[in-house]
């Protein structure tokens, strides 16, 4: 059982094994472990890209089912999540030194009246946690301020968050102004917040309405996904 | 205890809380993005009306305009530092609608959520949520609330907070959580997490319960859970008037005051002795409550098919509080070094 169970070596462990343990370190939000087994992968020549997609962005998505599941809750998330990110510390330099496609770039804030911002915070811990770069806004934005964020981050992803009733028509505002001014086709538009459903979504003219943070982060990855294929055929 | 809600605990057997505030101030014209606390100084008549808007109906306790009124929240409107003049003045508007009332009505206090995420996850400590809970509580007694009603909680470490400012303000308070997250709290808190946690706070609850959350049928799956664990603290059921719907640009509440009022009598029978409606719900569902509850005897605890087919069905198959609950199945390779 567990007492007889021995601490492990990560450096002893084959690549294999090694991005096996560090999924399940993942899962347990060890830090520090997470960046030993950063480090040991750099040694042994894997490229940060490599060891951003298989080793952390891999172990993400394991814990991404599971609170979408309703198996892991948000505290356990967010242990993840940093956990995540004491590997990206060591990794985000290498990246850019070595021209790596990004995964994605976001910028998320919630709707203009709508001051609630727990939920955003937890995607954009959940996004930075699956390797998106995310530009958080903050509360109450205006047209304008999503528009010139995008711009400014050179965004792929448009996030919109809100809590109340009362705010949610305000996304329509946004996507409709991006229509409007030619923009609409540049950004993958998602929105999210509690009193939201994906018939909302729908109505307004999002890409998609993302029931939790999880389901954020697994909507991204396949429509940047598409949206990398499509720029490859074109 | 001598305060005015342990009396009338002890007297009756259910007791109409109030519904929805939020839904009712933007009727009244506020403006999305704005503080409402604001109103307990700027626009008091608007404050007195929604006070009375659920008095008229039938409640016996209503929730004071101050579930924002914290440092944490105020600080975005640059408001931080008048909590206590916010606090205060929601209690005085409460205190002297429910003495004009002409039969008991109790004042409870509100205090919502910091919205901040609590340390060691987050940035905030227990010691500064004690801080910020307790300038909002010694604000609610100094205008006059019989109760402090901490509600909307998702942690357990926030809620232990709001316990300990209750007692630093020698104040009787009620308690909800919110179970909005496949039948938890977004935490991962289950109900019967909450009763055991309830029992075992530095001042134990008058009364506890949840309130938001989903809709009317998983408030009472959660009420179900409260119940079965046997606690002696009455237990409050506060739930959203169905689930929000867009409709040509408007948002509504797709529960009728006939289904809240289907709602309340099952509320009881699943053991709740302290039933009111959180959002979208208005005077016209309370009153439809206030009926259901005096003409129809108490009946049978509701089966979860029963809650169901009368209320709808629940947002997630499981609460968490079953034998057969989801857990983390992943096979630890390995000891986690000490």
């Amino acid at each position: 059982m567990a007492d007889d169970e021995e601490d492990i070596i990560l450096s002893e462990l084959d690549d294999e094994e090694l991005v096996q343990q560090m999924h399940d370190d993942l899962y347990d939000g060890l830090k520090e472990e997470i960046e030993e087994g950063v480090n040991i992968l750099l040694e042994r020549g894997w490229t940060p890209y490599k060891i951003l997609t298989e080793a952390l962005v891999g172990g993400m998505t394991i814990v991404g089912v599971d609170f979408r599941d309703g198996i892991l809750f948000v505290p356990e998330v967010l242990l993840a999540a940093n956990a995540m990110k004491g590997g990206m510390a060591i990794l985000k330099p290498l990246l850019a030194e070595t021209g790596a496609p990004t995964i994605g770039r976001m910028v998320i804030g919630t709707v203009k009246g709508d001051i609630h911002d727990i939920g955003q915070n937890l995607v954009t811990m959940m996004m930075e946690g699956a390797g998106f770069e995310v530009k958080n806004i903050g509360i109450n934005n205006p047209v304008e301020s999503y528009i010139e964020a995008c711009a400014e981050f050179d965004a792929d992803i448009l996030g919109m968050s809100a809590l109340l009733t009362t705010t949610m028509p305000y996304m329509k505002v946004v996507i409709d102004a991006l229509v409007e001014q030619g923009l609409r086709d540049n950004y993958i538009v998602l929105v999210g917040g509690a009193p939201l459903n994906e018939e909302f979504g729908k109505a307004i003219g999002a890409d998609a309405y993302c029931r939790d943070a999880a389901v954020a982060v697994e909507t991204a990855k396949a429509m940047m996904a598409r949206k990398h294929n499509q720029m490859a055929a074109g | 205890m001598s305060d005015a809600l342990s009396r009338m605990l002890a007297d009756r057997e259910w007791i109409l809380a109030d519904g929805a505030t939020g839904t009712n101030l933007f009727n009244m014209g506020l403006s999305s993005g704005d503080a409402p606390e604001f109103w307990n100084v700027d626009e008091p008549d608007k404050i007195r009306a929604l006070y009375k808007g659920a008095v008229d109906a039938g409640s016996d306790l209503f929730l004071t305009n101050s579930f924002g009124s914290n440092a944490s929240r105020l600080k975005l409107h640059d408001a931080a530092d008048r909590v206590r003049e916010f606090s205060r003045a929601a209690a005085e508007l409460g205190r002297e609608i429910a003495d004009s009332a002409g039969r008991p009505v109790i004042v409870a206090g509100s205090m919502g959520p910091t919205g901040e995420i609590m340390a060691p996850m987050g940035s905030l400590t227990h010691e500064i949520a004690v801080e910020m809970f307790h300038e909002q509580a010694e604000g609610l007694k100094e205008g006059g609330a019989d109760v402090l009603w901490v509600e909307t909680i998702s942690a357990p470490e926030e809620m232990k907070a709001a316990a300990e400012a209750a007692k630093l303000a020698d104040m009787p308070f009620v308690a909800t959580m919110s179970f909005d997250t496949a039948g938890r709290t977004m935490m991962g808190l289950t109900s019967q997490a909450w009763a055991t946690l309830a029992e075992k706070l530095v001042q134990v609850p008058e009364a506890f319960g949840a309130n938001c959350g989903v809709g009317a049928s998983d408030l009472l799956r959660t009420v179900l859970g409260l119940s079965s664990q046997g606690s002696s603290i009455p237990i409050v059921a506060k739930g959203n008037a169905g689930i929000p719907k867009y409709v040509d640009g408007h948002i509504h509440y797709d529960g009728t005051p006939e289904l809240m009022a289907e709602y309340a009598i099952m509320a009881r029978n699943s053991g709740a002795t302290i039933i009111g409606g959180c959002c979208g719900t208005m005077p016209e569902h309370l009153e439809k409550m206030r009926e259901a509850l005096e003409t129809t005897p108490k009946g049978e605890r509701p089966s979860l098919e029963e809650i169901a087919a009368k209320l709808g069905g629940f947002s997630s198959a499981s609460d968490g509080t079953e034998a057969d609950a989801p857990a983390p199945d992943r096979s630890r390779r390995r000891r986690r070094r000490a």
